[in-house]
């Protein structure tokens, strides 16, 4: 797999040995508006190219931005879930740079006046809990699309020209940035997968970002650099973009670490730069060169008043917190009595809403994480999707159990009505009409079955008027054979100790 | 008080293509006349075209006319009027609009190289305003490149001549909009100000000018300049007029999120009001003496003395921070200049050279800003990305933001002694062309008297003062005074404007030299 790379790595291990690895996080959250940043263009992003544009997002000479009060109040929202103070008064500033991605050749974000900062985000990776400090999370607009035709390999080098799409510029962006995270040693790659986990299950539960890694609504930027064991001096850091994937800020920051850890051990300089991850080789390649001393020419931006918040403004919006995931996971671990490796099995299957949703349809938590932990698990596996999208509904979950409770379905049975469901038969009292699957409760059938097994075996039912009623087994296995697994296993069992007393 | 020189027996004498009548006629009149069936728009749009036809190769006001567009719009108001429906009241008017504000359809330059043939696909919400009231738009008038200048000398285009002496410069950055009144090509214009670009030109052409409070009215569609500073405004050959047409453009526009929410002060009402009883002006007194031309000097008393007969109590008042305000404006403006400028950079729309395949794309754009922006432009940029870069940003645009600050609170302090503040619109008359585009320190002192009112954001405006006795040209009075107090400038402004009027006998226009068969041929 490295085979494309030329980089020289060092052992994870023997990094971890001389270094310690210090990250810095930089997440672009696409806030889900209907309406852009600073105009009235949709914000839909499977649009046509340049369709989603107006004299505003195009820059044209003379048009003016007006902020968008529902891309503030997400903001907010976003700064409360990750515990942020909340600034009385600030304003939106210029960055300056030219691009032309960029139209009016400077992005209006934030600078020295973030609307949201000194928050944190608490964060358990392996029993062990984490706290990253965020530095601040301010506003600003996204950059429209170059698509570079002509080269290789859609990079602007050898690129004979690039198409510019601009539905995207104007698109609103928080961009949350950590304070350095230090003393997380081997496990700082896992600790940026679960802050970048946490932070999509807080878009997800604010409602205020599609928060898709894949499609880019949640970008991470990671920063890392390493420091010789026993110092307190920060190393040159590099930043990786292109990250699109939790398992990419895993695989990237690993990658970095090693690659970083062989630079330094064979007494070279790790040069500031922006790398790109390679998703398909697991790599990352050298960008731009950055230095700090790039000057973006900030100042408030003379075309916005300033955004003022008030304190009760700002609790109207705490009021409009949903409960976030990781009080959520608390709340639901205690309500159903689950310790911490079940409930560690159910997060890590991505399951919890799930479950929380059977519970409330009626189920035992218990039941509710045997079906979707291990049944219908496995069938999304096979399957190749997402387990809420496996065919299946927490209410149709919560009905099944319903149905085996009452002794109507066996657990061999139940799992024949699940694939009725899957496919599509409708839900499950009606794969059990329509494939007869119920449990045969007719004592009539069942006794004949019983007379019929032991007419079969006298030898079993000697030993069982003799005393030996643990025999009563294999008679039990003769009439769930003869009616298909269609019967109450007890319910055989009782007639024949009946029949045979 | 002295006559204005070369008294002339009719302001008709200066007009010499025909619609005399309404050439020179005020735009309240010419809206009377409409009403009362005397004269159709389209007679008064013909009437204009025909005299910008006449006269325009000498004065170069206009960049654009569209003759066509300008008699379908006064056609249909002719047409509503027939109708009988009720139009506002300055419908089938004709107007000039200064090249920097976007009209859909229209090419729209900002007198940019950078702009040449751009076709804005959208309007401008007070040109947008205008249309909506019934206004004929002639055309856009010429002005320094992207507004950065004071004597329309910096146009791409070449510039605009001083109608009153045509080898002189006719103020900026709005010269256009100006000389398009002074030469009688059209009884309205629109201007804007970000440093006097409408108070200089209306001093220096003996018409009247007004930069509202900022936030007074919409910059949504105009093309900034400096967006602090920036504000559309009304100009005019009368003062009634820009009270007319500063009542149809202001007022809030959800697209601007620095225009005020709040209701237009009564503008009409005010220039009624022409006693100045009970009211108390200031008088700058830093903005006088050394480098005043006498003729300035003598004019500015005499129109103060013309204050107080209008019953105007009158008093001296200090603003000690003036004197840094043109050095805080030349690191803010030109700051806001280097951010605003930034987009023409050739991948969207505007000038694009080198566009073969070899070049990238930044050598693309370095290529085409450097040949579609002209001198001043290019300064101003320059100066301005120095001011903002880090390790100066404090000591630059740091400090001059404080001194903006010092300048709002010597303006605060004045409102605490006096109701409006008065002082020469500019210290000389008009220069000749030329005279100064090679000194930008000497071109930047025209702004002097100008430039605290936009730091501070307050209203202002320029008004006819009579002409400098030295050399027969006109010399402007600015009024000053609080945020959303536009009315008080019109009310001193149509006091004045009485007492001079009635001491010369006709408005200060009556005397302008005719063009045509006088002027020289050469001048172009």
């Amino acid at each position: 797999m490295s085979s494309w790379t030329t980089d020289d790595l060092m052992d994870y291990d023997e990094v971890m040995e001389r270094f310690d690895p210090v990250l810095g996080l930089e997440v672009h959250v696409e806030l889900s508006t209907a309406s852009k940043m600073f105009c009235g263009c949709s914000t839909d992003s499977d649009a046509d190219p340049n369709t989603h544009v107006c004299p505003v997002c195009l820059g044209l000479p003379g048009s003016l931005p007006a902020i968008n009060g529902h891309a503030v109040e997400s903001a907010i929202r976003i700064g409360l879930a990750l515990n942020c103070q909340i600034a009385p008064w600030c304003r939106m500033a210029r960055k300056n740079y030219f691009y032309p991605d960029m139209t009016k050749d400077y992005q209006i974000s934030q600078y020295d006046e973030p609307i949201c900062h000194d928050g944190h985000l608490d964060l358990e990776v392996d029993g062990q809990s984490y706290r990253v400090e965020i530095e601040r999370a301010h506003m600003e607009e996204d950059a429209g699309k170059s698509l570079h035709v002509g080269g290789s390999d859609g990079r602007i080098q050898g690129a004979a020209f690039s198409l510019m799409d601009y539905n995207r510029a104007g698109v609103p962006l928080i961009e949350i940035v950590t304070k350095p995270v230090r003393g997380l040693g081997a496990k700082a790659p896992a600790v940026a997968r679960a802050y970048m986990a946490q932070l999509r299950d807080i878009m997800i539960a604010l409602g205020v970002s599609h928060a898709r890694m894949e499609k880019g609504n949640l970008r991470c930027d990671a920063n890392v650099s390493l420091m010789p064991k026993g110092s307190d001096e920060l190393g040159t850091r590099t930043e990786t973009k292109n990250v699109n994937s939790l398992r990419s800020v895993e695989g990237a920051l690993s990658y970095e670490i090693r690659r970083q850890g062989a630079v330094l051990a064979s007494g070279g300089r790790v040069r500031q730069e922006t790398r790109m991850w390679q998703e398909s080789g697991e790599y990352t390649i050298a960008g731009r060169e950055k230095s700090d001393a790039e000057d973006y020419r900030y100042f408030p931006e003379p075309d916005l008043v300033p955004i003022e918040c008030s304190a009760s403004r700002v609790e109207e919006l705490r009021a409009t917190l949903p409960e976030l995931p990781a009080a959520k996971r608390a709340r639901l671990a205690a309500e159903w009595s689950f310790d911490e490796t079940e409930m560690a099995a159910v997060l890590n299957a991505g399951a919890l809403d799930l479950l929380d949703a059977t519970v409330t349809a009626g189920a035992a938590p218990e039941a509710a994480r045997k079906w979707w932990l291990s049944e219908l698990s496995r069938r999304a596996n096979e399957a190749g999707c997402e387990l809420s999208e496996v065919g299946m509904t927490p209410v149709q979950v919560a009905e099944l159990q319903a149905l085996v409770d009452d002794g109507s379905l066996t657990d061999k049975l139940a799992r024949q009505v699940i694939d009725g469901v899957i496919a599509g038969e409708g839900d499950p009292q009606q794969v059990v009409a329509s494939r007869g699957l119920a449990v045969v409760s007719d004592d009539g059938a069942l006794g004949a079955a019983v007379d019929e097994a032991i007419a079969a075996n006298p030898g079993v039912a000697e030993k069982i008027r003799g005393g030996r009623v643990q025999a009563a087994g294999a008679l039990i296995g003769q009439v769930m054979k003869a009616m298909h697994g269609q019967a109450d296993a007890k319910r055989v069992r009782q007639i024949i100790l009946e029949k045979l007393s | 008080m002295s006559e204005p020189q070369s008294p002339r027996t009719s302001m008709t004498d200066a007009v010499t293509t025909g619609g005399a009548e309404i050439l020179t006629s005020s735009a309240t009149d010419l809206v009377a006349a409409m009403e009362a069936g005397q004269v159709s728009s389209v007679e008064i749009t013909q009437a204009c075209l025909d005299r910008i036809e006449a006269v325009d190769r000498q004065v170069h006001a206009f960049l654009t006319v569209d003759a066509e567009r300008a008699l379908r719009q006064a056609r249909e108001v002719d047409s509503r009027r027939a109708a009988g429906q009720r139009l506002g009241p300055l419908a089938g008017v004709p107007l000039a609009v200064k090249d920097l504000f976007c009209y859909q359809g229209m090419v729209t330059t900002a007198a940019s190289r950078m702009l040449a043939g751009w076709v804005s696909p959208y309007t401008s919400t007070v040109v947008q305003r205008c249309v909506d009231a019934g206004m004929v738009i002639l055309g856009k008038t010429n002005l320094d490149e992207f507004a950065m200048g004071s004597s329309t000398e910096t146009s791409a285009f070449g510039p605009t001549h001083n109608p009153w002496d045509l080898e002189r410069i006719p103020g900026g950055s709005g010269g256009g909009s100006a000389a398009a009144l002074a030469a009688f090509q059209a009884p309205l214009a629109l201007g804007t100000d970000t440093g006097g670009s409408i108070r200089l030109p209306a001093a220096l052409t003996g018409t009247v000018g007004v930069k509202p409070t900022y936030g007074g009215t919409s910059r949504y569609g105009v093309i900034a300049m400096a967006s602090s500073l920036d504000q559309p405004g009304p100009c005019a050959r009368t003062v009634a007029d820009a009270a007319l047409l500063h009542q149809v453009i202001a007022g809030y526009d959800p697209m601007d999120q620095t225009s005020i929410p709040r209701d237009v002060p009564p503008v009409v009402e005010a220039c009624r009001q022409i006693d100045l009883a009970g009211m108390r002006l200031g008088v700058v007194t830093g903005l006088s003496g050394q480098g005043y031309a006498p003729g300035v000097t003598q004019r500015f008393e005499e129109a103060v003395a013309a204050l107080r007969g209008a019953g105007a109590e009158v008093i001296e008042v200090s603003c000690p921070h003036f004197e840094h305000a043109l050095g805080a404006y030349y690191l803010i403006q030109p700051a806001e200049v280097s951010s605003n400028l930034a987009r023409y950079d050739a991948m969207r729309y505007g000038l694009r050279l080198d566009d073969d395949g070899e070049h990238s794309a930044e050598q693309v754009m370095a290529a085409s800003r450097g040949a579609g922006f002209g001198a001043e432009a290019k300064r101003r940029i320059i100066l301005g990305t120095y001011a903002l870069s880090s390790g100066y940003y404090d000591a630059y645009y740091g400090s001059a933001q404080k001194v903006r600050t010092l300048i709002s609170r010597d303006f605060e302090a004045a409102w605490a002694t006096c109701d409006a503040l008065i002082s020469p619109t500019t210290p000389t008359t008009a220069f000749r062309i030329g005279e100064r585009t090679d000194d930008p320190l000497a071109m930047y002192q025209a702004d002097l008297c100008t430039i605290p009112a936009n730091l501070a954001g307050i209203a202002t405006g320029s008004f006819p003062a009579g002409l400098a006795p030295e050399d027969g040209l006109p010399v402007g009075l600015q009024v000053m005074a609080p945020v959303l107090c536009d009315d008080r400038v019109y009310r001193v402004g149509a006091a004045l404007e009485a007492q001079l009027e009635a001491a010369w006998g006709g408005p200060l226009l009556a005397s302008i030299p005719p063009l045509g068969a006088a002027a020289k041929e050469d001048v172009r």
